[in-house]
Formats: structure tokens, C-alpha cells, sequence
């Protein structure tokens, strides 16, 4: 019912709005006003409007950035980030001036030349002076931006020496699988087709630098050490995104990339730092990779040096718990080995069979 | 000269029609005159027509989405009503959340801003503006619609399959795209997508040779180059673009079909997904981004430099000055259409590429800023100390520029790479393209339409509610982007159905219902100028004068209601530039009117 009332009011509206158009038509009929005309008060309406326009949206703006200031991102937690940011505020800075004197000329022109009986205009079709002058100051601006941003990118993404920590992401999904590198520094070698599910990321047993590997769901990272992420998908493409951290980089299948950087911030500090014991660090997933893209969120934990190796200590590597196993079937295998061997000599043709 | 080539190539039942004048369409059936026409005029309604649809149908999808994101697990019967399974209880489907996205995405970016926006008006202006008959080729530029009609009709259908329509992100990203079980947007859905956008691109390039080959063949006599009107640059070199960077989407396409049902492993490598580790190896993902922004960068500008060419159009004659520095306009466009060619790589700054590569596609893209900055500039000095006649077209055409510098001057931050980890596929993407090239290209799209209705339909549209579609839009988009820059400075992802696992980015759950509040309204103002559209074909007031915004371009020299053919008599001889407005104290010069003794033309002969 509520619903239906809705509708005829809409719907009356609109008749409304139509009707007071159409007079508005005939009006300008009437009056005897030429077609393609726009009467002087009509050119008054709109130019107020645009001049209004143009003050509020500048009040707007400058009171809402302060109305959702504490909602932004705060200050970011890595080396690398801090220089984005600067570079984020230099650029915002550049716009910032030319948005406003643009916009304010627009409007203000649209306002001020409005038609009117009397008016004329002034016949102006070039100035190349004029012209050579604002296409030499955006390109002097833009080097700037250039260099300025070409710094922050290389320094940001090339890695000058090897990093105190390697940890791997592998996505999935809807999940992220971390693994460490376990006490030797060194992760051990993953291949898709070793891939089932008591070794959901294909973990290479043979290579023994995967022996202290450990798998954990969350990212545990001391501060200030310098830490590359490798990351990889299993299936289709992810995007491994640590906003506090300004950290963003796809997973590709069959395409190893990587991330360096380093967190300067403990949990604990940024929890002090915005007076919010609630406060979290996380990792996101910023690539559509299907249905529950929007849920792979996995936490992250930034804790001093001496609690992250106390953590790691806590961790059991994964080929613990396949060992038994894994060495069971290398014993089955040696003895079908052996036997088979024994065939060879006996029944060349069975052995030939054999897979 | 000029005129006989054009008689000449003009197709016999055309030329005879010349000679009819009004009485064109004796021997016309309904079906060839407004069906299998091959009159440009027609052919442009029809792509406009077909457009509008696009339009209400992708906006639509955007208010579902909307809904989602304002209100997300709310309930809302009627979107069961319309969704039917699709929306059980009232509430959005993630799986069909994607597929809106998606759709919304494709038919926007394609069926409604390119085929709908310059397909309308390269058809209807070039040959007019330039003093032809018809297109080179009337004949496959019917196909041209009929192909773009065909893979609508596919994409259409795409919607009602048993598993959805494409879900999986405009930009149909492999794997996720490439592998049936990693989706239930990737199955059936995703075929036809791909079906109708090798239609679509065979109906683009039939349309493109039509337009490039016109403009270099079949201006009429005077008509040199640099006294084309800004229009027809603008969308001559929109079709050069398409040419060149659309087939490449083609290649990608058939590619990804072969990946999908070939087995071959163009794009695919060291894939384990339904429990199972697949035989493709050896491709590689990132290769199909390549492809694919190699078309869809340019694609943007094939959008916005239709809008561009009518709003510098536009805001010249209604401010009865010629456009500011003519010749640096149309070297801006031919600056942005090379560079357009080489910055498709910022889309993919962490995608995985050599981080070099990345640092040569921030130069490039960077430096378009420059030939865009010159060409604001212009445009507002072209307001200057005008007698600005601020009609629904005029102010959109202002909008169009206010939104151009907003969306253009965040594209700085996003181009910078550094500044893209953070930025990238969050919100303040969103915000940015959509303002410079969604929202944008529709105020150009508006300006045009409003301006050329008279010409197109014999009446005009009504002002009062152009003038409240305009506010309400103008209003309207910047409340709706506006925000979303500071949701994409946080870090807010875009395409999450819902943000309840990160209570840090839900903290913005009030501002996505602001948001969606002004996306459904903004959505009934464009159903009001859809009214108004129709209803003005039939009912709005007549014109009555030929040249009733006392323009200098040729179109205005043509009949009320021009038959096929155009001009009933020889086609008209030009003279001078199209922007002698208000000129040694006369208010317009057409451009038909020959040079006084001694006077200079601004343009070249």
C-alpha cells in the first residue's frame, strides 16, 4: 500500500513537472521570443545557479575533507609509504591550486558573461603567447611530478641489498597462505602439480630448504627489518594489499612477483598512536578474483624483534607433519624399487609394463 | 569538384533522391527508410535510440548495485521482481552483484559511450559539417549499425542464461575469466560476452573506415582541413583510434575464446583450481592486460573526444565567440590520440611488470596532461567576455569542462606509479573515470543532444526540464564521486559486494548510503530527460527557423527536415572557418558566405 502511494506521488510529481515545463514553452511562445533565444532572466537563473554551484561546492569540499579526516588511512607504517605520501600531498598540493583557479575561472566567466541585452562579444580568436605559456607551464609541472615520482618508484620497488626476511604469500580462493622461511633464511620450492590436499601449496618436499618451512594464517613481522614478500596464486590473479603499509602488488599464476619493504611500526605503537586498542593491521585481496573477492582478509601482526623470534620458535615447520609419512612411502617406494629390480632380472617384460 | 565526387559515390537510389527534394520516400518502404535505412541521418538516430536502451538498462544495474552497497542484506521485494532468484528475498546475489558490475561496465563503456555517443554523432555531423551527401560507404555504415544492433542482441540475451551474464569485471581479466569452474560468471555468460564484443568490433570498425574515409574524400568544395569544425576533427580522429587500437581487442578475444574452449594456453599457466592442477602451462595472464589496455586505454579517449569535439562546439556558438586558439585545439587532439597509443601500461603498474616498463608509461601518461590542460584553458578563455546564451546544451557543455578538470586532475595522481599502489583498484579509481570519462562523456553526449535535436527531429526539446536535468545532474555526480576519492584515499577496494570483514572500511557505510541516495536520484533525472526526449520528438515546439542557434556550420544550411542527400539543391560552397562569431560587429559569418575583400580567414585554405 505504502508502496503504491509512493508511486502515484512520484508519478504526480512528475505530472507536475511537466505541466509547469510545458506552460514555461508556451510562455516563451506567447511572449513572442525567438526560437533558440534564451531570455535575460532565464540566462540570470542559471548563472546564479552556476555561481552558487561553485560556492557551495568549495564550502563542501573543504568542510567535508575535515568531517572525514579521521576516517582516512593514517600516517603509513613503512619506509617506502612515508615517501608516497609525500609525493601523494606534493601532487595534491599542484592540483589542488590548479583545480581551484580553474574551476573559480569557469564558473566565475559563466556567471559573469552571461547573455543580456546590450552585450556583445569580443571577437578573440587566439593569443599565442597566451597559448605557448600554458602549454609550457603544465609541462614544466608534469617533469617535476615525473622525477619527483620516478624516485619514489625505484626506490620503492628495487631492492639495493638482500632483505633480513623472506616471506611468501600464496593466494587462493577465497585465502591467504603465508609461509615462512623457517631457521635456514630459505624458502623451498613450490610446483602447481605437486599440489593435494595434504600439501595444499605444492611444497617440494625433495628440496631440504623446505624442510623448517612453516604455513601460519596470519603475517607475524618484526619492525624495522626489512622484509620481501613473494607472492603467488594458485588459480587466478589476486592482489596482495597491505593499505597501512602502501603495499599493493598482484598474484599472478605461473608469474612469480615480489614486494620489498619495511614495516616501521609495531601493532602495539599504532594502537598507542591512534588511542585504538582495537586497532588492526590486515591484508586485503585487491584483484576481482570471483564471488567472495570481498572476504579474504587475513590480520597482520608488526611485534618487536625479540617477540617475533620468540613466535617463530613456537612454529611447527610443515613437513613435520608429512615426514612419517613422506618417509613411509620413500621405504614402500625403495622396497618396490628393490623388488621391481629383482623382476628386471627375471621378467624383462613385466618390468616394461610397469609404470 | 568535391560535389561531383560525391554524387558519384553516392548509391543510385540516393542520388536520385537529390533531385526529389521534399518528397523523399515514395518509393521508400517503412522498412528501408527507418529500419534497413542507409541515410546517415537515420542511421545516427538509430545508434542513438539503441544507445538510450543501453542507457536506462546499464544505470539501472548501477541503482541494483547501488542498493547492495547502501544498504547491504537490506531487503528489497521489488529487486526479487525484477531479479527474480537473482535476488532471493529481496537481497542481492553476490554472484549476480558481479555480473551487474560487470555489465554495467561493458554496456557503458561500449553500447552507450561509444556506439551511442559517437556513433550518433559521427554519423549525423560528419556528413553534414562537412558538406557530403552521405558516408563513403552508406551501405556498410547500415552494417555498421546492424552489426552493433547483432551484438547487442547477444549481450542482451547473455543477461537471461541460466548462469548470468558475464561476472567477472568489465576488463574480463584472465584466469578468472578464461576458466569456467573459477566463476559462475565465467561460464555461458562469458562466452556471449566475448561473441558480442567481436560484433561489436567489426560493427566499430565498419563505422570507422566510414567516418575517416569521408572526412578525407568528401568535404565539399573550400572545405580544407583547417576549416572542419571542431566536431568533425574530433570525431575523424575518434575513428582513427578505434581503427587502430580495437582490433587488437579483437585478437585478445578470439585468444581468450581459444583458452576456453580449444584448451589452448595463450594466457594460462600453473593453474590448480577444482582440485585439480590444469595442463596449461607456458602463458601468461599479464600478456592479456597488455591486450587488452592496448584497446582500452585508447578507448577512453574514443569516448571523450566526441564530447570534446561538441562541447568546443557548443560553448562557441553559445557564447557567440569563436573557440580560443582553433589550431592549438586541433594539434591537442592529435597530441592526445599519439600518446593515447602509448600510456595503456599504468593500468598495470602492479600488475606484476617489470617495474621499468611501468616508470616509461608514467612519462607518457604524465605528458597527456599537457595537450589536456591546453585544451581547458581554451575552453574557458572562450567564455571569456562572451554573451554567453546559457541554454540546457551551454550548460552542460560548462558542466562537461568543470568535470573534465575535476576527473582529468586526479588522473595525475594515479598515473604516477608510486602513487598507484596505494591508489590502485580502489575507490578513488572509481571516482576518477568515472567523472573524466563516464560522467563527462555523458555531459558531451547531453550538449550534444540538446544542441542538434532541432536538426535531428524537426523540434526541440523542452528547456525547463533540460534545465532541471542539468542541475539535478550537475548537483548530483559530484556528490556521488565526490566522496568516493576519500573512501579510495583509505584504501576502500572497489568491486567488494560488502565490506563486514573489514570493519575499517566499513566505517564508511554511511557515506556509501549517501552515495547511493544521490546515484538513485540522479538515475530519476535521466529518466526525466528520457521523457523528455520522446515526448519532444512528438510534441515539442516546432522549429520554424533554419538556423535557430545562428550557427556558422553547414548542418544549419540544410532543409527543416533534409531528405536523403542532404541539400536539395548543389551542396553549399564554404568559405571560411566555422567561428567568425561576432566578428567586425556582425554576430555570425557562415561559413558559406564568401571572404569580403581583404578580410583574413583564421582558418586555412
Amino acid at each position: 500500500m505504502t508502496t503504491l502511494l509512493i508511486f502515484i506521488a512520484l508519478a504526480l510529481i512528475v505530472v507536475i513537472i511537466v505541466q509547469i515545463a510545458r506552460a514555461g514553452e508556451l510562455l516563451s511562445v506567447v511572449r513572442g521570443q525567438q526560437e533558440g533565444e534564451v531570455s535575460p532572466e532565464t540566462n540570470r537563473a542559471l548563472s546564479y545557479f552556476m555561481i552558487a554551484f561553485l560556492i557551495m561546492g568549495m564550502i563542501g569540499g573543504f568542510w567535508s575533507v575535515n568531517h572525514y579526516k579521521h576516517l582516512f588511512l593514517p600516517d603509513a607504517s613503512s619506509i617506502h609509504g612515508v615517501e608516497i605520501d609525500g609525493l601523494f600531498n606534493i601532487t595534491l598540493i599542484f592540483t589542488g591550486i590548479v583545480f581551484i583557479i580553474t574551476q573559480i575561472l569557469l564558473f566565475w566567466f559563466a556567471f559573469k558573461y552571461r547573455g543580456g541585452k546590450g552585450r556583445t562579444a569580443y571577437y578573440y580568436p587566439h593569443n599565442v603567447k597566451l597559448e605557448v605559456v600554458w602549454t609550457a607551464v603544465p609541462a614544466i609541472v608534469m617533469t617535476v611530478l615525473v622525477i619527483m615520482g620516478m624516485k619514489t618508484w625505484f626506490g620503492t620497488l628495487t631492492r639495493t641489498q638482500k632483505p633480513d626476511l623472506e616471506v611468501e604469500a600464496i593466494a587462493e580462493q577465497f585465502q591467504w597462505t603465508i609461509r615462512y622461511p623457517g631457521k635456514d633464511g630459505k624458502l623451498g620450492k613450490r610446483n602447481f602439480e605437486l599440489i593435494t590436499p595434504e600439501n595444499p601449496l605444492g611444497i617440494d618436499w625433495k628440496d631440504e630448504n623446505s624442510h623448517d618451512d612453516f604455513i601460519t594464517a596470519e603475517i607475524h613481522l618484526p619492525v624495522n627489518k626489512s622484509v620481501l614478500f613473494r607472492l603467488a596464486s594458485k588459480d587466478v590473479l589476486h592482489s596482495f594489499f597491505l593499505p597501512h603499509f602502501r603495499v599493493k602488488m598482484d598474484c599472478v599464476p605461473g608469474i612469480p612477483t615480489q614486494f620489498p619493504f619495511t614495516p616501521t611500526e609495531t601493532t602495539e605503537e599504532k594502537r598507542n598512536e591512534l588511542n585504538d586498542p582495537k586497532f588492526m593491521f590486515f591484508l586485503a585481496c585487491a584483484e576481482l578474483c570471483g564471488i567472495s573477492h570481498w572476504n579474504m582478509r587475513r590480520d597482520m601482526y608488526v611485534v618487536t624483534d625479540e617477540e617475533y623470534q620468540k613466535w617463530t620458535q613456537e612454529q611447527k615447520p610443515a613437513y613435520d607433519g608429512v615426514k612419517a609419512s613422506l618417509e613411509g612411502e620413500k621405504q614402500i617406494q625403495d622396497n618396490q624399487e628393490k623388488t621391481s629390480g629383482q623382476q628386471t632380472e627375471g621378467n624383462p617384460i613385466s618390468a616394461a609394463a610397469a609404470p | 569538384m568535391a560535389q561531383h565526387v560525391t554524387s558519384s559515390v553516392i548509391t543510385e537510389g540516393a542520388h536520385a533522391h537529390v533531385h526529389e527534394e521534399h518528397e523523399h520516400g515514395h518509393h521508400e518502404t517503412f522498412i528501408t527508410k527507418y529500419i534497413f535505412s542507409q541515410d546517415h541521418k537515420t542511421i545516427a538516430k538509430q545508434f542513438l535510440i539503441l544507445g538510450i536502451f543501453w542507457a536506462i538498462v546499464g544505470s539501472l544495474f548501477s541503482v541494483f548495485f547501488r542498493l547492495q552497497l547502501g544498504w547491504p542484506g537490506e531487503s528489497f521485494p521489488f529487486m526479487e521482481t525484477l531479479l527474480g532468484r537473482w535476488a532471493k528475498g529481496g537481497v542481492l546475489d553476490p554472484a549476480f552483484y558481479y555480473a551487474l558490475v560487470t555489465m554495467h561496465g561493458t554496456i557503458l563503456v561500449f553500447f552507450v559511450l561509444t556506439a551511442g555517443l559517437s556513433g550518433t554523432f559521427a554519423n549525423f555531423l560528419i556528413p553534414l559539417q562537412v558538406g557530403a551527401r552521405d558516408m563513403a560507404s552508406p551501405f556498410l555504415n547500415m552494417l555498421s549499425f546492424w552489426f552493433f544492433a547483432l551484438s547487442s542482441i547477444v549481450m542482451f540475451a547473455s543477461l537471461f542464461v541460466q548462469t548470468g551474464p558475464a561476472g567477472v569485471g568489465w576488463t574480463v581479466y584472465p584466469p578468472l575469466s578464461a576458466l569456467h569452474e573459477a566463476s559462475l560468471g565465467s561460464k555461458v555468460g562469458m562466452d556471449l560476452w566475448l561473441v558480442s564484443m567481436a560484433l561489436f568490433i567489426i560493427s566499430v570498425a565498419l563505422g570507422g573506415l566510414n567516418y575517416v574515409s569521408t572526412v578525407i574524400n568528401m568535404r565539399t568544395k573550400g572545405m580544407t582541413f583547417f576549416r572542419m569544425p571542431l566536431t568533425v576533427w574530433a570525431l575523424f580522429f575518434t575513428a582513427v583510434v578505434g581503427l587502430l587500437s580495437f582490433p587488437v581487442l579483437f585478437a585478445a578475444a578470439v585468444l581468450l575464446i581459444f583458452d576456453r574452449t580449444l584448451g589452448t594456453s595463450f594466457f594460462l599457466s600453473d593453474i590448480f583450481i577444482g582440485g585439480q592442477a590444469l595442463p596449461h602451462t607456458g602463458g601468461s595472464p599479464i600478456l592479456f592486460q597488455h591486450l587488452f589496455w592496448f584497446l582500452g586505454h585508447p578507448e577512453v579517449y574514443i569516448i571523450i573526444l566526441p564530447a570534446m569535439g561538441l562541447v568546443s562546439e557548443v560553448l562557441s556558438v553559445n557564447s557567440r565567440k569563436p573557440v580560443f586558439g582553433y589550431r592549438a585545439m586541433v594539434y591537442s587532439i592529435m597530441a592526445i590520440v599519439v600518446l593515447s597509443f602509448i600510456v595503456w601500461a599504468h593500468h598495470m603498474f602492479v600488475s606484476g611488470m617489470n617495474p621499468f616498463v611501468g616508470s616509461i608509461f608514467v612519462l607518457f601518461t604524465l605528458l597527456i596532461a599537457v595537450p589536456s590542460a591546453v585544451k581547458v584553458f581554451n575552453w574557458i578563455t572562450t567564455l571569456w567576455r562572451g554573451n554567453l546564451r546559457l541554454t540546457p546544451a551551454m550548460c552542460f557543455a560548462i558542466g562537461f569542462v568543470s568535470l573534465f578538470i575535476s576527473g582529468g586532475l586526479t588522473g595525475l595522481f594515479l598515473g604516477n606509479s608510486p602513487l598507484d599502489i596505494p591508489l590502485h583498484d580502489t575507490y578513488f579509481v572509481v571516482a576518477h573515470f568515472h567523472i573524466v570519462m563516464g560522467v563527462a562523456a555523458f555531459y558531451g553526449m547531453f550538449a550534444g543532444i540538446y544542441h542538434w535535436f532541432p536538426k535531428m527531429f524537426g523540434r526541440y526539446m523542452n528547456n525547463t526540464l533540460g534545465y532541471i536535468h542539468f542541475a539535478v545532474t550537475l548537483i548530483g555526480s559530484y556528490m556521488i564521486f565526490w566522496p568516493m576519492h576519500y573512501m579510495g584515499m583509505t584504501g576502500v577496494p572497489r568491486r567488494y559486494y560488502a565490506f563486514e570483514t573489514f570493519e575499517f572500511f566499513n566505517q564508511y557505510q554511511g557515506m556509501n548510503q549517501f552515495i547511493s541516495t544521490f546515484a538513485i536520484i540522479v538515475f530519476c533525472a535521466q529518466i526525466l530527460f528520457i521523457f523528455n526526449f520522446f515526448y519532444s520528438i512528438y510534441k515539442g515546439r516546432k522549429v520554424t527557423e533554419l538556423n535557430p542557434w545562428k550557427a556558422n556550420t553547414l548542418e544549419w544550411t540544410t532543409p527543416l527536415h533534409p531528405g536523403h542527400g542532404n541539400w536539395p539543391g548543389d551542396i553549399p560552397e564554404v568559405h571560411r572557418w566555422p567561428y567568425d562569431y561576432s566578428k567586425n560587429g556582425e554576430e555570425f559569418i557562415p561559413q558559406t558566405v564568401p571572404l569580403k575583400p581583404g578580410e583574413k580567414d583564421e582558418g586555412l585554405s
